[in-house]
């Protein structure tokens, strides 16, 4: 099953304007692995993603997801919500999308919308108290309690999305995505703003979605931490058109990669690190006074 | 041809008279992104100052010209600078507290003074229409046709063109003052971003203010127009005019003064035209159905800005 | 008001004057013109009649209470003990959440018993009859601006609908009410969806004016469509309710004589009390469990973050029909209720000021407040009869008391959310972190 292809992204072009964000980009992503899209700032990746979620039509191109029961879906001629819901591809959002006003639970709830809806009668059924939406309703929390509890969120789940710290709101983003029930999933920048130890934790979630559910996952990110340390295929992109493409091992060595990005994410790193001493310091420091 | 063409003129009054009242509209959207309910108000106030104004100078239709010219500048700045300070009041009063606050709050405050400002003007002034006696007449016949059926002429009263004048002048001076003066600028850049507008130093509140007396003045100049050109007045005026109005600012892109000036032509073009050729009673239909069209075709409106949807 | 001149520079006597100074400047050049001079209409022209005390008098009112305020409420000190509206505010959120439970329940007694009740007369059940209607309209409403963030302005369009389509279904054919309640119902729903098809793709804003236009379109309709509205005359003579065919009548197979009790018109609207009671509590008992079902949830999603919606499958757009369909339901019912009960209905009674009575309704309520509702309806209506006496200045009151409460509490007076399913312990939302559904 692992390592057959589930999405195919071929000649992708995105435009705007005179603007061409992507350009001309095919590559694949294989079930049952960890694909990295990875660049430096405003390569194209969030616009790839935007693409493969039906938020923008491709001006060119070609997406098509694979299911292993042999159905196709071609996902550029898709309307936006049917591509969660017919083609089993679900995202999660830069600047993270919850609903904040309301808890986690039902956060996980409205991802499991479509089945209880047609467990509620489309409603009907379920204002009048017929049909066996009860039983759909239970099943649903049920799974919503399996993913708090591999997202590690199982005590907050009565609280307001919103109250939620920022790690844990991106591993509420990505529980409820996979509730859901995806073959694919997007995860834009999944690390962005975690400390070293949410890192490790949101690694693990990553690491299990993919053995144990067997869900192919896409990825953008910067942290490289988390882009070598998981992923089992990366493709480059800079000014939205492909640099490389290859496995962890390859794409360290590429000298083309380096030039582009990952010598220019090193220094910055050293730079990172350096001024993080020094502010920790500062605060010891003051802190003792 | 000729029924066109006086149709055309009277469509561009009616239209020059919503273009300044949008202004107002567009200008607060622009700045505060909230619909000044009130707005149709501020130009019922202008209009009854203005009346109030013409009534204490005793101005007639037998006031000669340069007289009337002169009164009528006065009046004009007067009704400006009242309906200044109540546009001022209203925001200071019913939105800066709410600034930043939940959004529908301030769009039901401005509701609250639109009620607050109609029925201030009905206890005040009475609820009976106020007719006003003519005081700029005659005018120019500019086309003549005689067939069996009569006489048809088209003319253009000299309302019309003080109210074309006007308007036209008056949207340059505005123009030039929001792309050319500190406090025009100021406007922009509280429209971009308003906390980084404070973080260099600009005094939003005081921007945001004069954005309001801006909008009221123009409201007021539209007040004093409509009074003339249909000598006829009530505490209700602003209500339609109001919706029109801001319907103009939608249609012509809002936060683009040309826009809203724009879109209060073709709603008053749309209005005459209706009126002239199909039926006098659904010309408000037809204005607003012309609304709906375009917000579902054009959703940035003629002259607005496309927005890339942000994921 | 609460952030103008900062209260500590302005104890100060100087910056004092200079404020009141200016507010005398203001209010003089407010009421000097509007309230000072009268334009009063005399054969061949106007004349003014000048009222300077009355002008004066209101400049005065306004300056004084500048001060009052300036040495009250903006002179307190950071961390001063709360103001008296702090207590009641406090007494407010907890009749809401922490007694809620009690509350709720404890009004629904008190409405079942009100009409039996000894001080109960016919003007107290006339007022409660309006005020339920209003709480039906505001629970309809709530639906669409609370639970799924669409800024309606014209929802009194459906409230229209189903007067009109009661008194005419029940004028031409005869169809008794209980028939006609359902129709009307599924016909303002009808064009609930119609208006709402347009208008799906428009932000909060545009939406917001695009049905205030649909409301008035559908009122000058009303008023034009002489032959088959009445126009502006209306339509009179609309069947009056009967109790299950039994009507109210004095004598034979009245009301009275087949209960064997004796007339009396009261009869009539007690069970109009009854009837709109029930209509209301039918709204609210459907909105509460649709709020439990994926559909409810699917609307408070919509009003949090619409994309999100999308990325997980959801059809904004039927999310968006339904609300706005069953929203207009509930208006629709409520429209042939005020039908039946006035025999009367004419265009004037579906202004925009109907709309924003209804919206001010859901909005000072707490968006989404079931209870919330209740209190602003009771407050907002009531308020407005004990101003009766007023006359004139009712609804300037009623102008002047929508800003200060909106002012006083932004977020109505309910302003937290009760989650709609909880796993151990119920805990409500914060106001401050629900949504007010922009639409982005």
């Amino acid at each position: 099953m692992a390592g057959d292809a589930l999405l195919e992204v071929e000649h992708l072009t995105m435009r705007f304007g005179g603007l061409t964000a992507v350009d001309d980009l095919s590559f694949v992503a294989r079930r049952g692995e960890i694909t990295a899209l990875i660049g430096p700032n405003g390569a194209g990746k969030t616009t790839v993603f935007n693409c493969l979620t039906g938020f923008y039509k491709p001006t060119v191109g070609r997406i098509t997801m694979h299911h292993e029961t042999g159905d196709t879906f071609l996902l550029e001629r898709m309307p936006d919500f049917q591509i969660p819901r017919e083609a089993k591809v679900a995202r999660t959002f830069q600047n993270i999308r919850l609903f904040g006003g309301m808890t986690v639970l039902e956060n996980l709830m409205v991802a499991q919308h479509n089945p209880l809806m047609r467990a509620s009668g489309f409603t009907f059924g379920g204002v009048l108290g017929i049909g066996g939406y009860r039983a759909a309703e239970r099943e649903a929390v049920e799974l919503a309690e399996y993913w708090l509890d591999k997202a590690g969120l199982m005590a907050r789940a009565d609280d307001a999305a919103g109250d939620l710290p920022y790690g844990d709101q991106r591993r509420l983003e990505i529980a409820r995505a996979m509730c859901t029930g995806p073959k694919l999933l997007c995860l834009d920048e999944p690390a962005a703003g975690l400390n070293p130890r949410e890192s490790e934790e949101l690694n693990r979630l990553l690491l299990f979605i993919r053995k144990e559910r067997d869900v192919g996952i896409l990825l953008i990110e910067h942290d490289m931490s988390v882009v070598m340390g998981i992923s089992d295929h990366i493709v480059v992109l800079d000014y939205g058109a492909k640099i490389a493409d290859g496995t962890p091992e390859q794409i360290r060595n590429d000298p083309k990669v380096i030039a582009a990005y990952l010598g220019v994410e090193d220094e910055e790193v050293e730079e990172v690190e350096h001024e993080i001493e020094e502010t920790a310091a500062a605060a010891g420091g003051e802190g003792t006074a | 041809m000729e029924y066109f063409v006086q149709q055309l003129i009277n469509g561009i009054t009616l239209g020059s008279i919503y273009g300044l009242i949008a202004i107002g509209y567009t200008m607060v959207y622009g700045i505060v992104g909230m619909i000044n309910f009130a707005h149709g108000d501020i130009f019922m106030v202008g209009s009854f100052v203005s009346l109030i104004a013409i009534t204490a100078l005793g101005l007639t239709a037998s006031t000669g010209l340069g007289l009337t010219i002169l009164a009528l500048i006065l009046v004009l700045i007067f009704a400006m600078l009242i309906a200044s300070v109540y546009g001022w009041t209203v925001e200071r009063i019913a939105y800066r507290p709410l600034r930043g606050s939940f959004r529908l709050a301030p769009l039901i405050t401005a509701i609250g003074m639109s009620i607050v400002l109609q029925n201030f003007v009905q206890i005040a002034q009475g609820a009976r229409v106020k007719p006003l006696q003519p005081i700029i007449q005659d005018g120019y016949t500019i086309m003549r046709r005689v067939d069996d059926q009569g006489e048809f002429l088209v003319q253009i009263s000299n309302m019309q063109i003080f109210i074309i004048v006007l308007t036209t002048l008056l949207m340059v001076v505005f123009s030039l003052i929001i792309a050319r003066t500190p406090l025009g600028r100021a406007q922009r850049a509280c429209e971009q971003d308003r906390k980084m507008a404070a973080l260099s130093g600009i005094n939003v509140d005081r921007t945001i203010s004069l954005t309001f007396v801006m909008g009221a003045a123009l409201a007021a100049v539209a007040g004093l127009m409509f009074l003339l050109y249909y000598g006829v007045i009530d505490f209700f005026i602003g209500f339609v005019a109001g919706v029109k109005a801001f319907t103009a600012a939608v249609l012509g892109g809002i936060g683009s003064l040309p826009g809203a000036m724009l879109g209060g032509m073709v709603i008053g073009l749309i209005e005459t035209f209706w009126s002239a050729y199909f039926s006098i009673e659904y010309k408000d239909v037809a204005a607003f159905a012309m609304l709906a069209l375009v917000l579902i075709f054009l959703p940035q409106g003629l002259l607005g800005k496309p927005e890339v949807e942000k994921v | 008001m609460a952030s103008a001149a900062s209260p500590a520079s302005a104890r100060r006597p100087a910056k004092l004057a200079a404020d009141l100074g200016v507010t005398a400047l203001l209010s003089l050049a407010i009421f000097g013109t509007m309230v000072g001079l009268r334009t009063e209409t005399i054969p061949g022209g106007l004349e003014l009649q000048p009222q300077w005390t009355s002008a004066l008098a209101l400049a005065a009112v306004a300056v004084v209470g500048r001060l009052v305020l300036h040495l009250t409420v903006w002179s307190r000190p950071e961390g001063a003990p709360p103001l008296l509206p702090m207590g009641v505010r406090a007494r407010v959120e907890q009749a809401a959440t922490g007694t809620g439970k009690v509350f709720g329940p404890a009004l629904l007694v008190f409405a079942l018993l009100l009409p039996f009740l000894p001080f109960t007369d016919r003007y107290i059940l006339d007022l409660s009859i309006l005020v339920l209607t209003y709480v039906m309209l505001g629970w309809g409403l709530n639906i669409v601006v609370g639970l799924a963030g669409l800024l309606d302005l014209g929802y009194v369009a459906f409230y229209a609908v189903g007067a009109y389509s009661y008194a005419l279904l029940a004028m031409h054919f005869g169809w008794s009410f209980w028939l006609c309640l359902p129709l009307a119902g599924i016909l303002a729903a009808f064009w609930g969806i119609i208006l709402g098809f347009p208008v799906l793709r428009l932000r909060g804003d545009y939406l917001a004016i695009v049905t205030l236009a649909f409301g008035e379109i559908i009122r000058i309709v009303l008023l034009n469509w002489y032959w088959f509205t009445g126009g502006p005359d209306g339509i009179s003579g609309i069947p009056r309710p009967s109790f299950f065919g039994i009507p109210f009548d004095r004598g034979e197979g009245g009301f009275a004589d087949t209960f064997g009790l004796d007339f009396s018109s009261m009869h009539r609207i007690i069970f109009l009390y009854f009837l709109i009671l029930a209509l209301a509590l039918l709204t609210n008992f459907v909105t509460m469990r649709l709020r439990r079902l994926p559909i409810g949830r699917a609307w408070e999603a919509l009003r949090e973050d619409e994309i999100a919606c999308r990325s997980l499958g959801l059809n904004t757009t039927s999310v968006k029909l339904t609300a706005f369909a069953t929203g207009a339901m509930f208006g629709g019912f409520a429209g042939a209720f005020f039908a039946t009960r006035q025999g009367f209905i004419s265009p004037e009674s579906f202004t925009f000021i109907e709309s924003a009575l209804i919206l001010a309704i859901v909005v000072l309520g707490g968006m989404g407040s079931q209870i919330g509702v209740v209190i602003a309806s009771v407050a907002l209506i009531g308020g407005f009869e004990v101003f009766r006496e007023a006359e004139d200045f009712r609804m300037l009151i009623f102008g002047v008391a929508m800003v200060l409460i909106m002012i006083w509490r932004p977020r109505g007076l309910i302003a937290t959310r009760e989650p709609s399913i909880f796993l151990r312990e119920k805990k409500s939302v914060s106001g401050a972190l629900v949504a007010q559904g922009e639409g982005h």
